[in-house]
């Protein structure tokens, strides 16, 4: 206890020479000084004010959360009603499964022939790059639901549209991270194949494809997965899938039918899950899941 | 150098090239078994998702139809004109929709920064290198896949229920969502730190809390400030329609253009959060390659 003090009251006494002698030490530039206070300070201010403006106050939370448990309380046990309303709520969650499942293959599918336009490394022109990048990043922009009320103007209520929806903004995830992949390739064997007097398209099917397709694949049965979940709300607009029933139990207050939807899309999510999972360590062995 | 290819005796060959045929005969038979079951489930699945394509070729120039509807004014002195002859009649509302755009990120902003706070505590629970309650970090677990399978969308209807209307639900909805998803994803980065700090704090005899802090949180933090940082490109799109079910933001707006066919409302609304995402898309991408930068150089 005494020695650190000693040298505590020892250094303080040198102060000004230290000072002194570590001027750069003690003066750091008030420029970054002023940087690191409003890189703390800004965000920090931002949420006081943001808390402020969506009227976060205590008394409000505090009902809400009272709420919250009375409707947890009104929850148990979960009940579905009469059989005929679990039957269409089964067939409301089978047809959620659907949409996702046909809405990720044909994404995927069409994605295809996007990604190797927008990989730097087999279309050389930089042009056709930025504008197939740009064009994938606008189309994942406009979220499910945007694109499912765009597709309901064009097929009319139901789940078709759920699965254009669905189809349209995974063009753009897809045509990324396949564009990527391909980028990431090893350029080693389409040089073998064109040494070997192969042509273009023989490079891409034998050089490209072989290292691509597993991790393609991959993100496919991922995306499926995550769909599904996607899948689960776009009946809320309208466009087919169970969210329409769940929408209208929350709304008119249902809970025990509430819950019971919520538990059944669990059950589904994770059986997918187990399945594309499965299937995945399959097809690519026990190659990791892309982020 | 020898002129011919060695040539293998047929008595030799002829097992060879049979045990050859069979084994791509077995993975072709496999290659079709899939390709019959993948158009089963998809047959299944059109039928019931009631896909029509022949309603669809039918009503497919309906897209174009729309898209190019979306750029024509339909009310107001300029009918029939395209709207970019008129920007200004184009965007009449531009200072409303500035505003519900501005509270979309600001949505989008608290919803990533109270989830990416919950998450970072619960990260050190759900761990499995540093969590030393297996009771804890089993709920911790379980409690984050629950909040990351349940949509947002689906808490910001019972939340709008539960406290009002308005941004506040919103941003609870948000949150929860993003503590499911970076909860498991910070959980990761931490189970992959490096472990050699931890022991050296714990045999200074510091707290549990003190050596996460000293150890720990050092050199997790820049990969974390990079997930969150991701997390909010995406939250900024969940932001952008939570007004569809009266959790603020401009989706309120932007489904009541849509539903009452205001068409050039649509469109000017659409321009803007695509406009705002990519911004923000190409800002976070640039923060993201500095952070990792950083962590490179120390």
């Amino acid at each position: 206890m005494n020695r650190p003090s000693a040298i505590r009251a020892e250094a303080a006494a040198r102060l000004p020479e230290l000072r002194q002698r570590h001027a750069a030490q003690f003066a750091a530039p008030l420029g970054r000084r002023l940087a690191t206070g409003l890189a703390i300070g800004g965000p920090v201010l931002l949420l006081f004010f943001g808390l402020w403006w969506i009227d976060a106050s205590p008394a409000r939370l505090w009902h809400g959360l009272g709420q919250l448990g009375t409707f947890a309380a009104l929850m148990v046990p979960p009940d579905f009603g009469t059989p005929e309303r679990l039957q269409i709520y089964l067939h409301a969650l089978a047809e959620t499964v659907a949409i996702a499942f046909l809405g990720t293959l044909t994404a995927a599918i069409l994605a295809f022939p996007l990604g190797f336009i927008a990989a730097r490394t087999v279309v050389g022109q930089r042009v056709v790059h930025f504008l197939s990048r740009r064009f994938l990043d606008t189309i994942r922009g406009v979220d499910t639901l945007i694109w499912a009320l765009i597709w309901i103007n064009v097929v009319g209520l139901g789940p078709f549209a759920g699965v254009l929806a669905i189809m349209s903004s995974d063009i753009g995830s897809f045509g990324k991270l396949f564009s990527e992949a391909i980028e990431a390739t090893e350029r080693k064997a389409g040089e073998g194949v064109v040494a070997a007097g192969g042509g273009g398209l023989h490079r891409i099917r034998f050089g490209l494809l072989p290292q691509v397709l597993p991790v393609m694949l991959s993100q496919v049965l991922y995306y499926f997965e995550s769909n599904t979940r996607s899948a689960t709300i776009i009946g809320i607009v309208g466009a087919g899938g169970i969210g329409l029933h769940l929408a209208e139990q929350i709304r008119t207050l249902e809970w025990q039918t509430v819950s019971f939807l919520i538990l059944i899309i669990l059950a589904a999510v994770a059986l997918i899950d187990v399945l594309s999972t499965a299937l995945r360590s399959r097809i690519v062995g026990n190659r990791v899941a892309p982020a | 150098m020898s002129r011919t290819v060695p040539r293998l005796p047929d008595a030799t060959l002829a097992p060879l090239s049979r045990a050859y045929a069979e084994a791509m005969a077995g993975r072709r038979r496999q290659t079709l078994l899939g390709g019959v079951i993948l158009v089963l489930a998809v047959l299944v699945a059109a039928l019931t998702a009631e896909v029509d394509l022949a309603k669809f070729a039918a009503n497919f120039d309906r897209l174009p139809a729309y898209v190019s509807r979306l750029f024509v004014f339909d009310t107001g002195p300029a009918t029939g004109h395209s709207v970019f002859s008129d920007p200004a009649e184009w965007y009449w509302g531009l200072a409303r929709w500035g505003r519900l755009l501005a509270e979309t990120l600001l949505i989008a902003y608290l919803g990533t920064v109270v989830g990416a706070m919950a998450a970072f505590m619960l990260s050190f629970l759900a761990a499995r290198n540093v969590g030393r309650w297996p009771v804890a970090r089993f709920l911790a677990k379980r409690f984050l896949e629950f909040c990351r399978t349940v949509p947002e969308i689906v808490f910001a209807l019972i939340f709008v229920v539960a406290f009002g209307l308005g941004p506040l639900p919103g941003v609870l909805a948000l949150s929860i969502h993003t503590l499911g998803a970076l909860g498991k994803l910070f959980a990761e980065v931490v189970e992959n730190a490096d472990m050699g700090p931890v022991e050296g704090a714990a045999a200074t005899g510091a707290s549990w809390v003190s050596t996460m802090r000293f150890a720990v949180v050092p050199q997790v933090l820049s990969n974390f400030a990079s997930y969150a940082l991701l997390r909010f490109e995406i939250n900024v799109r969940g932001a952008s329609v939570m007004g569809f079910v009266g959790a603020g933001g401009i989706g309120q707006d932007l489904i009541e253009a849509i539903r009452k066919f205001y068409y050039a409302d649509v469109s000017a609304i659409l321009l803007l959060i695509i406009l705002a995402v990519v911004v923000i898309d190409m800002a976070t991408e640039r923060l993201r390659h500095r952070l990792i930068g950083l962590e490179h150089r120390a």
